[in-house]
């Protein structure tokens, strides 16, 4: 039976391989994007849907470079999704705050946000803190426990279902094939030369695009690449409907574009288990309310928990196969705040064939170098 | 929309909208809304349509009233209480930062 | 943290036989139900309940159940509401705005069925409501619908209601019955369940027999039905009538409440028969976790009798496996339990195949059927998901946000899964369900902080 053939063959159907697939689409190569069924573990259904630069990149001036490019093209991407779908993906970039409970927690931020600014060379980093007045006017409600916030104005909020929707709908419409229940389950790879086989049959392409977030790590081998990451377990908290009450986000509370409240960012290392456990819950409930005492009347009307896709020094991979040219491997745990990069400046290097120079310290090989002696 | 059957025992006092009603020991607040009517029905966060209870066992979510003062309550799980005071809610929470 | 033995949830007929019959093999016992007062949904208000004759025999059976539990040796927590439960048996409930942990030994579900969804074009007017809301209301607050009262649907319940409306002087003007399956012919194909469960067949009967005698229009073969009106019904209209309308009641049928059983990521089942999901359970009610047994109508719909056998088999599996009790004595008990539980479902294959909802019931036909009500989603755009690439309902439920409510899903899920298998042409039973997570009922955001 021959395999159907395509340009490019994405493997994982997030926000990742979605944003790839639809950039390779735009720049006129045909896809497939392969998909699994309906229930996998989905980061892209999980997430914090925020598009958030400040502190990102501490130790590693080009992922915050890559961050900042992805945040001032995303109003473009909407742009163009809006244009293709009809959907609206409610793009928000008013800046974002962290929020400080302590002295000491202000002092490491003040010192990162340096770090950042110094590392930025003439680009600049803006930032500055906010306390007392100001940090009450900008956040209504805010509580007497926070004690001052970092403020950047390249933060936003997007809402991330909508995205993942247009993202799949502009990848159909613009011809591109999208195969649902395609779980890989095994493949022959040669420079420009890959047939994959999947459980809905083989594909054929010159191209393939590793976007399958924890799945990349037994499937880059495959490929001649490695991808070393693991999960990290997010719990969040959703609330009913509310009337608009926070303009800007802040990186554990944000109000949708509905009117829901998400409350989040507990971390836990505990492998492939989603489990939730009322106790992270509690915590997170706690230190929201803390946050914005007004919080504690709210409704919760669902929680869940999903996996980040980490690496180990949480910056992204991107890597194309040395023995087998034109396979790429795209791993990172940002998938929102990187669609437009993704979408915009990503597709278009693994159309031309090459990864430019700005994502050379993204590479797999990174995590082989031994410590410095 | 609903009467109260002539056996009734009615002697729990409530207000909905504004207008007294008698209900009996045990009833909920579900039922005291439905005893005044249309006047009573909330009006959704998604669209401003308007609701009234329809399984009246806590699984449809469409008797959310605002009562004695708090929002969004289940009105068919509350049981009535000498006094209290129901009234629609009209789409989402209101929030008022600073009062909490 | 206190422990327990064992932790009923849902103080409903197999609820109650859980608790009692655990509690007689000296185990210690909580039960935990969110409404006020014990009974569940068919005994529901029955402690408090005026005119209770309006309501039949079977009710009054209750009285006596809810009495046997409070003097059973059995802590009862009314107006407790689950919304956490651990694989290591650690329940989390809200109860008067506080949240109580408790930890048990083994816990035994009983949180029922619920009325299946009845997606009809203005289902979401306000004025219609379920038939078992109607008599939630008769028995609870003794209040009656104003007129013009119609019922529509199918099934027993919906007869039910209709007797019990026209005995609290408050007579529907119609019933309008969906029903399709010819009686003679379903008759002949389930002989042996009629024969078996002839009594109830005789009382069904009677039950008709007193509705049309009461001057109720009985309408048959209604296809179509739409409920009408501005802000509020005023209509009700099918293929070939309509009648004014100022409530409706609809009914086709109830269906396992499987929110909690679901979330817990248990076996289920789907059963071609009753057109819903089961949790795999054994005749103890036994799942596919340790700790876990379902009892009662939430393990497939059987009736008040059957769920009372259930229970009373799960309280008896329960100090077996906690060894208050041997397998000999248990299965020797077993044996009249298990006889009285295939007495009462013994008419159940005939009511399955006499009441099964026609297809245009599960999988609404005109695209502006609301279908999750919640957020509003129509059932036009469940089918553009599906076309896009949707295979399930959580991948719809991330496009449109349809499950995503208060509800969480309860009332749209059967109905989203049916649209994306009609669509994609594939067994709904292949199309699977939402997954549901905790906390299984809202809380607040205090509420939670505060556990």
């Amino acid at each position: 039976m021959t395999a159907r053939a395509h340009d490019a063959l994405v493997v994982g159907g997030g926000l990742v391989g979605a944003s790839i697939a639809w950039g390779l689409l735009r720049r006129g190569l045909s896809a497939a994007l392969l998909d699994e069924g309906d229930v996998a573990f989905r980061a892209s259904r999980g997430n914090f849907a925020l598009v958030w630069v400040q502190g990102k990149g501490d130790g590693q001036p080009a992922y915050t470079r890559w961050t900042r490019l992805s945040a001032s093209e995303w109003p473009g991407l909407r742009d163009m999704l809006a244009a293709d779908t009809g959907i609206e993906t409610e793009l928000q970039q008013p800046g974002g705050m962290h929020l400080c409970f302590s002295e000491a927690e202000i002092e490491l931020r003040i010192a990162l946000l340096e770090r950042m600014r110094a590392a930025s060379g003439n680009h600049g980093y803006d930032w500055r803190l906010v306390t007392g007045a100001e940090l009450r006017d900008m956040l209504p409600g805010v509580g007497p426990k926070v004690i001052g916030a970092t403020y950047t104005p390249y933060d936003g909020h997007v809402n991330s279902l909508k995205l993942l929707h247009a993202l799949h709908r502009g990848f159909v419409s613009g011809g591109g094939a999208y195969l649902p229940y395609a779980r890989v389950t095994s493949a022959r790879a040669a420079p420009h030369d890959f047939v994959v086989e999947t459980q809905v049959g083989s594909f054929s392409a010159p191209r393939v695009v590793l976007a399958a977030g924890l799945g990349n790590r037994d499937l880059a081998p495959l490929f001649g690449l490695s991808a070393p990451v693991l999960p990290n377990k997010g719990q969040v908290l959703v609330t009913e409907r509310t009337r608009h009450v926070l303009p800007l986000p802040t990186v554990c509370v944000r109000q949708t574009g509905e009117g829901t409240v998400m409350l989040g960012d507990s971390k836990e290392d505990k492998g492939l288990d989603l489990s939730q456990s009322p106790d992270v819950m509690a915590a997170i409930a706690r230190r929201s309310v803390d946050s914005f005492p007004w919080i504690g009347e709210l409704n919760i009307v669902r929680a869940w928990s999903a996996l980040r896709v980490m690496s180990a020094d949480g910056f992204p991979i991107y890597e194309q196969s040395r023995t087998c040219p034109g396979a790429f491997v795209a791993n990172c745990h940002s998938g929102v705040t990187l669609a437009a990069a993704h979408a915009l400046h990503l597709a278009p290097m693994i159309a031309a064939g090459e990864l430019d120079p700005m994502l050379a310290p993204f590479t797999a090989g990174r995590f082989d170098v031994p410590a410095a002696a | 929309m609903f009467r109260l059957r002539p056996e009734a025992r009615a002697t729990v006092r409530v207000t909905v909208c504004g207008e007294a009603v008698l209900v009996p020991e045990g009833a909920s607040a579900a039922a005291a809304m439905l005893l005044v009517g249309p006047g009573a029905a909330r009006e959704t966060a998604v669209s401003g349509a308007r609701r009234l209870p329809y399984c009246m066992m806590g699984v449809c979510f469409d008797c959310l009233a605002e009562i004695d003062g708090v929002a969004n309550r289940q009105a068919c799980m509350v049981p009535v209480r000498e006094g209290m005071v129901i009234a629609p809610q009209r789409g989402a929470r209101k929030i008022d930062p600073e009062a909490a | 943290m206190s422990v327990v033995d064992v932790a009923v949830i849902g103080a409903g007929p197999a609820g109650m036989a859980a608790a009692t019959e655990a509690a007689a093999h000296g185990l210690s016992v909580v039960v935990i139900d969110e409404q006020p007062a014990p009974g569940g949904q068919i005994w529901r208000g029955v402690e408090a309940a005026q005119g209770v004759a309006a309501l039949g025999a079977d009710y009054a059976a209750g009285r006596e159940r809810a009495a046997a539990l409070r003097s059973a040796p059995v802590a009862l927590e009314c107006g407790a509401t689950l919304w956490h439960l651990d694989d290591d048996g650690t329940l989390s409930f809200l109860q008067h705005g506080r949240t109580r942990r408790l930890v048990a030994r083994r816990i035994i579900l009983a949180t029922g069925a619920m009325e299946r969804p009845v997606p009809i074009p203005g289902w979401t007017l306000p004025g219609v409501m379920t038939a078992g809301a109607a008599q939630i209301l008769l028995k609870t607050a003794s209040v009656v619908p104003e007129g013009p009262v119609v019922l529509a649907g199918q099934g027993p319940l919906l007869w039910l209601v209709a007797q019990q409306l026209i005995a609290a002087g408050a007579p529907p003007v119609a019933l309008l019955e969906t029903r399709r399956a010819g009686v003679m012919q379903t008759a002949v194909a389930h002989a042996g369940a009629l024969l078996r469960g002839w009594k109830a067949v005789a009382k069904g009967l009677a039950m008709m027999r007193a509705v049309r005698q009461a001057g109720v229009r009985v309408v048959r073969g209604v296809s179509g039905l739409r409920a009408v009106g501005e802000g509020m019904v005023a209509q009700v209209t099918w293929e070939g009538g309509a009648l004014a309308a100022r409530t409706l009641l609809l009914h086709e049928g109830v269906i396992p409440n499987v929110q909690v059983s679901l979330a817990l990521g248990l076996a289920h089942a789907w059963d071609d028969s009753q057109l819903c999901w089961k949790p795999e359970v054994d005749r103890f009610g036994a799942t596919s976790s340790h700790l876990v047994a379902i009892a009662g109508d939430g393990a497939g719909i059987g009736g008040w009798q059957a769920a009372e056998a259930r229970g009373r088999l799960a309280g008896l599996d329960a100090a077996y496996r906690l060894g208050h009790l041997d397998a000999v004595g248990r299965d020797h008990a077993a044996t009249h339990l298990l006889a009285a539980e295939a007495r009462a479902l013994a008419i159940r294959p005939f009511l399955d195949a006499l009441y099964r909802p026609a297809p245009e019931m599960l999988v609404p036909t005109d695209p502006e059927t609301i279908v999750c009500r919640c957020e509003e989603v129509t059932a036009g755009r469940v089918r553009d998901a599906a076309k896009l690439g949707a295979t399930g309902p959580n991948q719809a439920k991330a496009y449109l946000r349809c499950g995503m409510g208060p509800c969480q899903g309860r009332l749209c899920g059967p109905t989203v899964a049916a649209l994306i298998a009609d669509v994609r042409g594939v067994p709904v039973s292949s199309v699977g369900t939402y997954r549901p997570r905790a906390p299984y009922k809202p809380l607040t955001v205090a509420e939670l902080a505060d556990g």
